[in-house]
């Protein structure tokens, strides 16, 4: 009756095909899965520049979510754009991980 | 030589003086041997003789018989033992005890002579004397006399325990981490709740464990499914930010110029990869999210059978589809229960109608007609959900080439058919034909029972559900077959049809001939009525044009025409307006589905008059209608 998952289950593709779409997608420069300890997971960009992202912006969305929940607690975050010059930072938080995706939305 | 003398005496052995020497002299003289030249040559043998010499304690001086005369016995006697002793020197002491006669007499004749010395001295003499009769330590042979105990040795034993583990905790408590955690407890209360009234299972338990471990394993990736999606959504909007603009904002400002024509603007192109060589074949918008649409893909053509698939796409994500089920045959019409959004019905070219539920995470459907359980024998051409029955069953109905419209009730895991109404061709000179294909209908809005069919022959059939086998009315409709046939969402009395003989034509129910006919130079593959008004409909033609039209404005020309697809062999098979925003959809034949804006002109309300408040509601739309159909009437009336 036990069933170990060794393969992916369905599920699993299915979110590994939407970061794969996301990735590819026109524009996209990289995207990074960090962890609720800020540790990044998965990324497409180059190991310093992932640090500093997923650090930075975690401490960002942490204090973001935190200023949405206060003013009242049964609301919470959806996603956190940040757009500059040169490009848009998308942040998606989740209870466990957080997904960064900088995109260059004129190209 | 005083020593070899001494020597000799105590050992009296005179022959060995030579030989004594000799051991002298090496004694004496260290190690070389010298031979003197007067020792005696002995032989070996002789050598080797081995003398013994004894030590004694006796005296050899002492006399050994010293007598002695008793006068007892009256003659002299040896004495038993004789001394043996004998004297080396003796000297003569000169200590006296202290204490003792002698001692007393010369300590007296001292202090007589120190005595003249002075009373001070007297003083020193008896101070000294005091002090020397304290105990002074020799300089010489004192020994200080400490004895220690034997120490037992040390030895330190320790024993450390292991330091429990420690992890570094650290959290905030703010408002909303109080709220969840209050939340959290209260979840649980419930979960528990329920499992104390619910019948506990074993099995399922230790499945649902085992699944538990399962899942832990394989933590990372599957919980981003949610925040992939919402991000996957933001990039696309980012990248078709435009269009999303347009679609929100955009209202096309040369229709105040344009008297009475309007445009269509394209916004969102949609297509799947893995759809490409099928066509549109089914549009249906979902009442509850607005955003979302169903698209069911197969074939129209009868040489080109083969799969089919039911999509989902959302207005926030045009490049994929948010749910996808491959078929294993063409589908040809799809409905989305109007009050349970995750509910499809289906139906499929090899006649089998099914119920997909969305909510559930496997690609099949969750019911399924099969030839036991009365499925058509034909393809199905439509299907549509009805109100719950009176057990609060869900249930559809669909129409098929086979001439039957059947009823399917979704009991517990079963689908339960039943045949409402057979369409019979009419009997010409007593020649049995067979049933007649119906292709498309239509339940009214209003009145529950009522229903219209279209068949392929071209006619329409007015029916009732409670009535199987004969039709209430029938109109003769078109000379093709009926493609769809769609009641108006205000007006009850007014229904609209379209077929591939190129027309399409407006209804009055209660009259058997049409109140408009277009005809619009090509095969029209769907007519649809607007929700906002009811006087708007539009249609789509094999040309690839979507024809739009309102009656208020103008009731013999269309007031839109446009092109919407690329490629001019491209047919246009449906079209669906969109319940609340100001959008058509439109599906072709190579499996697009393309997104257009209504421009304002598209979309007028009557115009309010001066003075008065602008009636809104269905009454308006309503009345736009009858006035519309009055005036038709009134010259009919005339003539006749």
């Amino acid at each position: 009756r036990f069933s170990a998952v060794f393969i992916f289950s369905p599920k699993q593709a299915e979110v590994e095909e939407t970061l794969k779409r996301i990735q590819t997608h026109k524009g996209v420069i990289g995207t990074i899965v960090v962890n609720a300890e800020g540790i990044p997971i998965r990324t497409t960009l180059d190991n310093s520049t992932t640090v500093q992202y997923a650090g930075l912006l975690h401490q960002l969305t942490m204090k973001a979510r935190s200023t949405v929940r206060d003013l009242d607690p049964q609301n919470d975050l959806t996603f956190l754009r940040i757009r500059s010059k040169k490009h848009e930072i998308m942040v998606a938080p989740d209870k466990e991980y957080l997904l960064i995706v900088i995109q260059n939305p004129s190209e | 030589m005083l020593l070899m003398s001494v020597w000799s005496c105590f050992f009296g052995q005179d022959e060995e003086d030579g030989t004594e020497t000799g051991e002298g002299d090496e004694w004496m003289q260290g190690k070389t041997l010298i031979k003197p030249l007067d020792q005696l040559d002995l032989t070996e043998a002789e050598l080797k003789e081995e003398f013994t010499r004894i030590l004694t304690a006796n005296n050899p001086h002492a006399p050994q018989n010293i007598v002695r005369y008793s006068f007892k016995e009256r003659s002299y006697k040896p004495i038993s033992s004789v001394d043996q002793l004998a004297v080396h020197f003796v000297l003569e002491g000169n200590l006296l005890h202290q204490d003792s006669d002698e001692a007393r007499r010369q300590r007296a004749k001292q202090g007589d002579v120190e005595e003249g010395g002075g009373e001070e001295r007297a003083d020193s003499v008896e101070s000294k004397a005091g002090k020397k009769e304290q105990k002074i330590t020799n300089q010489f042979n004192f020994s200080e006399r400490a004895s220690q105990t034997l120490n037992n040795p040390l030895r330190e034993r320790g024993c450390q325990t292991e330091p429990p583990p420690r992890a570094n905790f650290s959290a905030t408590a703010n408002q909303w981490e109080i709220y969840d955690v209050y939340l959290e407890v209260l979840q649980k209360q419930e979960k528990n709740k329920e499992k104390a009234k619910a019948v506990p299972k074993k099995d399922d338990d230790k499945g649902k464990k085992k699944m538990m471990l399962v899942e832990t394993q394989s933590d990372d990736i599957t919980k981003v499914a949610k925040v992939a999606k919402i991000i996957e959504r933001m990039v696309n909007q980012n990248t078709f930010d435009d269009i999303a603009q347009d679609f929100k904002y955009f209202e096309d400002a040369s229709d105040e110029y344009r008297e009475q024509e309007g445009t269509l603007l394209p916004l969102w192109k949609f297509q799947y990869d893995k759809a490409k060589r099928l066509s549109v074949t089914a549009l249906c918008w979902n009442e509850s999210y607005k955003d979302l649409f169903a698209v069911g893909l197969g074939s129209y053509d009868f040489t080109k059978q083969g799969r089919g698939m039911l999509v989902f796409y959302s207005l926030k994500n045009s490049t994929f589809p948010e749910y996808i089920y491959p078929t294993t045959s063409g589908i040809l019409c799809l409905d989305i229960h109007k009050h349970l959004p995750y509910l499809v019905a289906v139906g499929f070219y090899d006649g089998c109608v099914a119920v997909y539920n969305l909510k559930e995470e496997t690609l099949q459907p969750i019911y399924k007609s099969t030839a036991k359980s009365g499925k058509h024998t034909d393809p199905v051409w439509q299907v549509k959900w009805q109100k719950d029955d009176m057990d609060n069953n869900h249930n559809f109905f669909s129409v098929s080439s086979d001439g039957r419209v059947v009823s399917w009730t979704l009991v517990k895991n079963e689908l339960v058919f039943t045949d409402i109404i057979k369409l019979i061709i009419e009997i010409f000179d007593n020649v049995c034909r067979p049933a007649a294909c119906g292709t498309s209908f239509d339940f009214h809005k209003q009145i529950d029972y009522l229903f219209l069919v279209g068949t392929e022959e071209g006619k329409i059939h007015k029916c009732s559900k409670a009535y199987s086998s004969q039709f209430l009315e029938t109109y003769n409709a078109h000379n093709m077959a009926v493609d769809a046939v769609k009641w108006n969402h205000f007006h009850t009395k007014v229904f609209i049809s379209c077929s591939s003989d190129w027309t399409v034509k407006i209804w009055d129910h209660t009259i058997k001939t049409p109140m408009f006919t277009f005809d619009l130079n090509a095969s029209v593959g769907d007519v649809a009525w607007s929700p906002y008004s009811s006087t708007v409909f539009a249609a789509v033609t094999t040309d690839g044009k979507v024809h739009t039209f309102d009656l208020s404005i103008n009731k013999y020309e269309a007031i839109c025409q446009q092109p919407v697809v690329a490629k001019k062999k491209t047919k246009l098979t449906h079209i669906e307006f969109n319940p609340v925003y100001p959008i058509i959809i439109v599906g072709d034949d190579r499996g697009y589905v393309t997104s257009l804006k209504l421009s304002p002109n598209l979309r007028k309300k009557p115009k309010e008059k001066k003075g008065q408040e602008l009636p809104k509601g269905p009454e308006v739309e309503i009345a736009k209608m009858e006035k519309l159909l009055s005036l038709l009437r009134e010259p009919e009336n005339s003539n006749a």
